[in-house]
Parts: C-alpha cells; sequence; structure tokens
C-alpha cells in the first residue's frame, strides 16, 4: 500500500504530500514516538512518498519493545510457577526474555493468559482464591490507566492474591533523552495522540522551549500523519518552534483528568529501563508506596538478572534513530518475526517488524490518484 | 494492544464498584469500563484502549477509523474476539506478526 491512491482520501493526501514538497527546502529529520505511527509509516510508505529532504526517524515509541530484559526476565520466572495465573496483553507473549518467552513458558505448563482488559485479570483472581494472579503491567500513559484500575478495584475488593508487575515508561523524559543526547538528530517531534488524550499536552511545551524544537501531537492514521509532518516541516521552515495539536478531534490540552488522577493515585514516578536505549531518568511509573502489597516484585522476590541482549541485535540503535530496521545485518537473516531478536521485530509496532512486514527492496512509485490532476 | 478503538455507547450500567457499558464496534459488543469517561452518554461514540473509554469522538471520526480497522482485519484481533484466555503456544512456522496500525503509545 505504497501509492497514493490507496489512501482513504488520495486527494487530500496527494494535497499534504504536494504541501509538504512545496515548502520543504533543506533536510529535516522528523521523529515519531509512537508504534502505531511507526506502522502507520511504513505500512502506507509514507517515508518513502516525502520528498527526499525529509526523514522520519522511528523512536522508541512501542510500549512491548522498550519493556527491558529484567521485567520479561521477572515475569517468565514468575508465570512459570505452579500456584500463578499469569496474565498479559497479547502482545507480551512472544517477546524474548534472556532464555525463553512466555509462549514457551505456556507450553511447558506454566498458566500463562491472554487478557483484553486488566479488569479480567481482577476478575480472575476472584474466581481463583486458591491461586496468585499476576497481571504484566505493561504501556504508555494511554495503558496506565487501565492498569491502575486493576489496582484500585483489587484493593477495592479486598483481593490478597492479585499483583501487578509494573513496567510502565513515560513519553515525555523519553523525548527529553533523545532531543538532549550529544548523537541527537532529529529537528521535530509528532507526539502520539492517544498517550496526550490521557495526558494532555501540557507537558510537551517545557520540552519544546528547552531544546527549541517543534512538537506537534499527531494522531495515527496516515493522514494525522501526513499532517502531523507538514506542520512540523511548516514550523521548521519557518524557524519557529512551538507546540501544536493536529488531533484536537480527540486531544484537550487537559487530557482526561480522572484517568489521570487514578494514575497519580497508585502509580509514582520512577527511573526507567528501555529495551535498546538504557535507563532514562524519572522515566516510569511504578507502584506507589501505599500500594506496595500488590507489587509482584516484592511478592515474589524477584531480582534482577543480568543478562545481556543479544550481540548481534542493534535494535537499541534502531530505537534512537540511528539506523534504519534493515540497516541491521540480522535483519532478515537471523532475525525475523518467527524468530525474533530483539523486541522491535516482535510487536507489530516495532520498526524492525513493521519494516519486515511491509517494506519492499524496490523502491515505490509514487503515482497520483485517479481524478486528482 | 497498542490499539485504540472507537466504539458506539449502547447501554450504561453500574456494577462492582465502576462504570460498565456496552459498546458496539461494528457489529462487535464488548463490555467496557466507562470510569473515565463519568459524563459520556448512550449514543456517543469513545476511544476504548484495552478495555476502557478514554476519550470521546465524534461519529463521523469514529465510523472512519472503524472502517480502516475492518479493511484491515484488525478488529476482532484487537477485541480479543478470537484471541481467548487459553493461549497456546504456536508452532514456529505459524508464528506470524501481530497486526496492527493504530495506536497509543
Amino acid at each position: 500500500m505504497k501509492y497514493l491512491d490507496e489512501f482513504r482520501d488520495p486527494a487530500l493526501a496527494s494535497h499534504l504530500f504536494d504541501e509538504i514538497e512545496r515548502i520543504t527546502t533543506q533536510p529535516w529529520a522528523i521523529m515519531e514516538v509512537c508504534g502505531g505511527q511507526t506502522h502507520s509509516i511504513i505500512r502506507n510508505g509514507i517515508d518513502q512518498l516525502l520528498p527526499d529532504f525529509v526523514e522520519l526517524i522511528h523512536g522508541p515509541g512501542c510500549p512491548v519493545c522498550v519493556t527491558p530484559l529484567g521485567m520479561i526476565d521477572k515475569a517468565l520466572d514468575i508465570a512459570a510457577r505452579p500456584d500463578v495465573i499469569f496474565c498479559s496483553y497479547g502482545d507480551m507473549l512472544r517477546v524474548p526474555g534472556s532464555s525463553t518467552d512466555l509462549y514457551q513458558v505456556k507450553s511447558r505448563g506454566g498458566d500463562v493468559r491472554i487478557v483484553y482488559s486488566p479488569i479480567d485479570a481482577v476478575d480472575l483472581a476472584e474466581q481463583h482464591p486458591d491461586r496468585e494472579v499476576v497481571f504484566f503491567a505493561i504501556g504508555f500513559e494511554t495503558t496506565a490507566p487501565a492498569n491502575a484500575m486493576a489496582v484500585h478495584l483489587a484493593n477495592q475488593r479486598g483481593l490478597t492474591n492479585f499483583s501487578v508487575l509494573v513496567s510502565h515508561v513515560l513519553v515525555p523524559p523519553a523525548i527529553e533523552a533523545i532531543a538532549s543526547s550529544p548523537t541527537n538528530r532529529v529537528d521535530g517531534f509528532l507526539a502520539a495522540g492517544h498517550v496526550c488524550s490521557v495526558m494532555g499536552t501540557s507537558e510537551y511545551g517545557p520540552l519544546v522551549e528547552q531544546h527549541t524544537v517543534p512538537i506537534v501531537v499527531t494522531g495515527f492514521e496516515p493522514l494525522d500523519v501526513l499532517e502531523g509532518i507538514r506542520r512540523v516541516v511548516a514550523q521548521l521552515e519557518a524557524g519557529t518552534a512551538e507546540l501544536d495539536n493536529a488531533y484536537a478531534r480527540v486531544v484537550t490540552e487537559e487530557g482526561n483528568l480522572p484517568a489521570q488522577q487514578m494514575v497519580r493515585d497508585v502509580f509514582e514516578v520512577c527511573d526507567r529501563q528501555w529495551r535498546g536505549v538504557g535507563e532514562i531518568p524519572l522515566s516510569g511509573w511504578t507502584l506507589s508506596s501505599r500500594y506496595a502489597n500488590f507489587d509482584a516484585e516484592l511478592r515474589f522476590g524477584v531480582s534482577d538478572v543480568d543478562a545481556p541482549e543479544s550481540e548481534l541485535c542493534r535494535s537499541g540503535e534502531v530505537l534512537q534513530g540511528l539506523i534504519k530496521p534493515n540497516e541491521c545485518p540480522a535483519f532478515g537473516n537471523e532475525c525475523t518475526p518467527r524468530t525474533p531478536l530483539g523486541a522491535t521485530m516482535v510487536s507489530s509496532e516495532g520498526a524492525c517488524s513493521a519494516y519486515f512486514q511491509y517494506r519492499r527492496l524496490d523502491p515505490p512509485t509514487r503515482r497520483e490518484p485517479a481524478g486528482v490532476s | 494492544m497498542c490499539l485504540a478503538v472507537p466504539g458506539r455507547i449502547i447501554e450504561v450500567r453500574e456494577e462492582r464498584g465502576t462504570t460498565m457499558a456496552t459498546i458496539d464496534f461494528d457489529g462487535i459488543t464488548k463490555d467496557i469500563c466507562l470510569a473515565y469517561l463519568p459524563d459520556i452518554e448512550v449514543g456517543d461514540y469513545a476511544i476504548v484502549h484495552v478495555g476502557f473509554a478514554i476519550s470521546k469522538v465524534d461519529e463521523a471520526s469514529a465510523k472512519e477509523t472503524l472502517r480502516m480497522f475492518q479493511e484491515l482485519g484488525l478488529l476482532e484481533d484487537e477485541l480479543a474476539v478470537t484471541g481467548g484466555t487459553e493461549p497456546t503456544a504456536p508452532e514456529p512456522s505459524t508464528i506470524e506478526p501481530v497486526s496492527g496500525a493504530g495506536a497509543t503509545s
């Protein structure tokens, strides 16, 4: 799907591509920090249809991909225990730990279950009072309110056999880390629309000011992404750096206040390791001390395992935008979605998986949509 | 887990300490927690992520997004309609990347 006439509104897509091309006079690098945007960009060939001057860098926007290896190993340790029902979002099951993954734990007899909503895990705990039910609470700010509600409800229902393995990550500190890096190449950022639908947009203003970098809140559908790119390029060409919202039909400045309140009640900010990136200060949420009795790490005494990543895997460089997925020698060879070396090849929102699914060797041809001159 | 899908509220009720709703996703109905959108009403559209309504959205936008999910064949996957709760380890030859197109991250 790399032709303009395959966009939902080919005329609008064509107009946006033309407008971006018209206003672009010099090279710009724009980073999206949203796995859905990455998927949308690669699937629709947006990066290939843009003018050569506009480069898209796929940032660490996939929560599955950045969940640290040590946390995956803790999940595998807990999930293998006979008294445990281990509940997870489905994307996590094939993420490689240092020696195995949750699917393999399941195949060896572990009780690993996919849940759609974290509330399902709370219900399971209530239905199985003789078992320990553990929920793998990962995600960005969009997912945190749901995971927080699970803890809140378990507490409200007086459940003592429910706990959560928390590995939440936050977008603004990641943007801060990238923009501050001596190797930073990013001229402007697309901020993740659904993260902002929960958190609002105010966290991004200080980043814009401190780093003099345009940030545009952007949705994930192809035309949303194009409009976000257009707005970033327009700012860069005008020499301005402002916070802009190109997803106002969903995102408000204040965000979802009840969700923020629940998150603040259940979680507190912590330093967090990002798989492939390293530790970013104050970039995660963990259980606040008043909910420590729901902390699976404490309950099961799992400790950090010093497990090195595959020497072949260069997902860290991919996540930082230093290389494209297909520039990694293992891409498509030792590393495929069937045999992933790193998490970026596992989740469909990971850049490596998206490249593997959609990127063709031959460059796409830009062709005019029918009826558009 | 990364997707957020719009659906239409068809019933709202208090249940077990929180507000729940039945939401219609283009023919598939799911029970969804409304705790974070307390003011939404039957007939409204909301963007839903991992079983929680997180943001109100207008009907036209919701329908367009739903059409995209349907065309990509992602709606049932995302709503875990066929996923069940008892995953079995697939043979390596059958493992394909989980499809996804929307996002929350």
